[in-house]
């Protein structure tokens, strides 16, 4: 995994609460035994007019001129609900995006996230209103500072906190199994104390 | 004398399987059952390769074919060329890392949290992990069950144990009896439609009160299952007596000596009396009517004597635009009665009602209605859960019932759930579905979907819309 320190990008403000993963990547394009080809499908039914994918939807924000190149999603609460592909984050990775910026994740696209190196940030209600009337009146650019948990933008600043195991696990792109790996002295003597049945 | 705090099951659920808790870092967790499908394992098995790890303990890994494959032939190539690949992929990396694979065909084979439960593989007091949501199914039997992503697949492949953040937790008390014709399904919907879709994020919910008590299994099951829907990490039931006859004497449980004392461990399983919660919601058994989802998360659901709510109905900004936004995809008109909003498809299966007990209640509203018919523009199928269920309502003539009434009878696998195998609706389609998730674009794009009970999606069929069955 890619270590994560700071990160300076466009915001493109997705003011849809509640949006799910099967928003994000449809099961179509769930076929695939690879961890790449996910990004170019990401929020395939707003992206496109059509089945095929072959129409863009004007109308769709990522798909504006104006948010070209972003990549910090601004989003609403519960962002990432229901299935627990993990191609979600894998698409949203691939299409461009570092850091996503909601007042709620759900919990098991939240961990997803952090497992693959993309910044979910939980900001409040009000900031995160803030955010959205900013970034409507003009393009918005933000710095992430990961290591000192802060958003700048200008004179405004925005803290946020991550559980201290997924901060370093971002910023030192910890291979996480490998860690694990190594504790398996403790494993196997919490295995040998189970009972049978288990 | 030393005493101990009283514990929530979650809290004895976590002890029991904390292997280290050590400063700054997440805590570990062994997990006892990792259930793996052909969807969400290849990368992690592609990652093994790469790092040249085994899988730790492949006999607590248990295989199976459920989200890609037709429901109209166990040939791998009938549902497309990526199914096929992803479920040959499936077949290798098993044979090759040592895992048991319940493949096409095979006796065993169904839907994971179908197939879990039903031979036994499913163990209270245990943690069972699958990368599905819908894991959470497992609860009803007083796991801690939950869905993980790919990369926590590899995690419990190399270490058979998982880095986790403690939930807070919720309980939820349905008191009281339901009247006559409430499922399952209902109980759970009506919870879901009482916090809204997110209303459980960051909990692992504990259902309980003397109508989640006189539940069977597998009616425990659904409610478990549909945990996800409105957040939770997981949903626990306590184990019971009830759950101890569904296990016992299945293939893969604890035999003899060794069955008597997990009982016997199973049964402090439960809550301590004077256990605190996080969080507590009651509800009053007698209230819960037969529930239909109106909008495009589950959260928006409604009686079936109920209409289709207004925007206006909602006092909070975000619940009024998701309302304006549901009613345009759903092409639904506020005030419409639920029971006037006409179906095309029927789609009963899924992991949350495909079980025999599913299967039997639709099959008795299809007999209520003496002889008539799926009606002229209704296209209608029912796809069991897993062979064994498939079998068992053969054996009952349970099938012999749907497909006289002209009714589809399929072969198991996820299928219109979530439409990753050819069992896709239509743009404009309007379905009465059994499943979980009424999410834009779920079983189809463009496709409408509203989640009910089993014996609701019958009546739907034979109808043509939805029947308040109590009136």
């Amino acid at each position: 995994m890619e270590k994560f320190n700071t990160h300076t990008g466009l915001v493109v403000p997705l003011d849809i609460a509640n949006v799910d993963t099967d928003q994000i990547i449809p099961k179509q394009f769930l076929q695939k035994t690879e961890r790449i080809g996910f990004g170019v499908h990401l929020f395939h039914d707003s992206r496109y007019l059509d089945h095929a994918g072959t129409q863009v939807n004007p109308d769709f924000i990522l798909n504006k001129a104006e948010y070209k190149g972003s990549s910090i999603l601004l989003a609403r609460k519960n962002f990432g609900c229901g299935s627990s592909r993990e191609h979600a984050p894998w698409a949203l990775q691939e299409f461009g995006f570092k850091v996503i910026i909601a007042p709620s994740f759900a919990d098991i696209f939240y961990g997803n996230c952090i497992n693959v190196g993309l910044l979910p940030i939980i900001l409040k209600e009000a900031e995160i209103e803030q955010l959205f009337k900013l970034s409507a009146d003009t393009q918005l650019t933000l710095k992430v500072d990961l290591p000192n948990n802060v958003i700048t933008c200008g004179e405004l600043s925005f803290t946020f906190s991550l559980n201290e195991f997924q901060q370093y696990s971002l910023e030192n792109g910890v291979d996480s199994v490998g860690w694990t790996l190594d504790k398996l002295d403790t494993i196997k003597a919490f295995e040998a104390k189970m009972p049978a049945w288990q | 004398m030393t005493t101990t705090n009283p514990q929530t099951m979650y809290e004895k659920l976590w002890q029991n399987h904390l292997v280290e808790d050590a400063k700054g870092q997440t805590p570990l967790l062994y997990v006892d059952r990792h259930l793996i499908h052909e969807v969400t394992s290849p990368q992690a098995f592609a990652s093994l390769r790469f790092h040249n790890r085994p899988v730790r303990h492949p006999e607590r890994t248990i295989a199976t074919m459920d989200h890609n494959i037709s429901t109209r032939s166990i040939k791998i190539d009938a549902a497309g060329e990526g199914a096929a690949n992803q479920l040959r992929a499936l077949a290798i990396n098993c044979k090759d890392f040592g895992i048991e694979l319940f493949d096409m065909g095979h006796k065993n084979q169904g839907i994971a949290h179908v197939i879990g439960p039903e031979l036994g593989l499913t163990l209270p007091g245990t943690i069972i992990v699958c990368g599905d949501s819908h894991t959470a199914t497992h609860g009803a039997f007083g796991a801690l069950a939950f869905g993980i992503g790919t990369s926590e697949v590899e995690h419990v492949f190399a270490t058979q144990t998982l880095r986790q953040n403690k939930a807070k937790t919720m309980k939820i008390e349905v008191k009281g009896q339901v009247g006559s014709g409430i499922s399952a399904k209902d109980i759970i919907l009506a919870i879901i439609g009482k916090t809204g879709s997110a209303g459980a994020t960051g909990y692992v919910v504990e259902y309980c009160g003397e109508a989640i008590e006189a539940l069977s299994m597998e009616e425990r099951m659904t409610v478990c299952n549909m945990s996800i829907e409105f957040g939770a990490k997981a949903g626990l039931i306590a184990p019971d007596q009830t759950t101890f006859d569904y296990v016992e004497g299945k293939e893969y449980a604890p035999k003899g000596e060794v069955f008597s004392q997990a009982v016997a461990d199973w049964k402090k399983l439960k809550s301590d009396d004077d256990a605190i919660f996080d969080a507590v919601l009651t509800l009053a058994a007698k209230d819960i009517k037969a529930q239909v989802t109106w909008g495009t998360n589950p959260g928006q659901v409604i009686s079936v004597d109920g209409t289709v709510p207004s925007p206006d109905d909602f006092s909070d900004p975000t619940e009024k635009e998701s309302c304006i936004k549901a009613l345009k995809y759903m092409d639904l008109t506020p005030g419409t009665k639920m029971t006037d909003i006409q179906v095309n498809k029927v789609f009963i299966g899924s992991c949350t009602n495909s079980r025999i007990e599913d299967l039997r209640a639709a099959a008795g509203v299809v007999q209520q209605y003496q002889g008539q018919q799926v009606i002229e523009g209704v296209d209608a199928i029912i796809v069991p859960g897993s062979y064994r269920v498939k079998e068992q309502a053969e054996s009952e003539g349970l099938d012999k019932i749907f497909t006289d009434a002209g009714f589809e009878w399929r072969l198991p696998g996820c299928s219109m759930c979530l439409g990753m195998n050819d069992d896709v609706l239509e743009e404009g389609d309007r379905c009465a579905s059994t499943s979980n998730r009424n999410f834009e674009g779920r079983q189809g794009r463009g496709s409408r979907t509203h989640l009910v009970s089993p014996e609701m999606a019958a009546a739907a069929a034979i109808t043509g819309h939805f029947v308040d069955l109590n009136s």
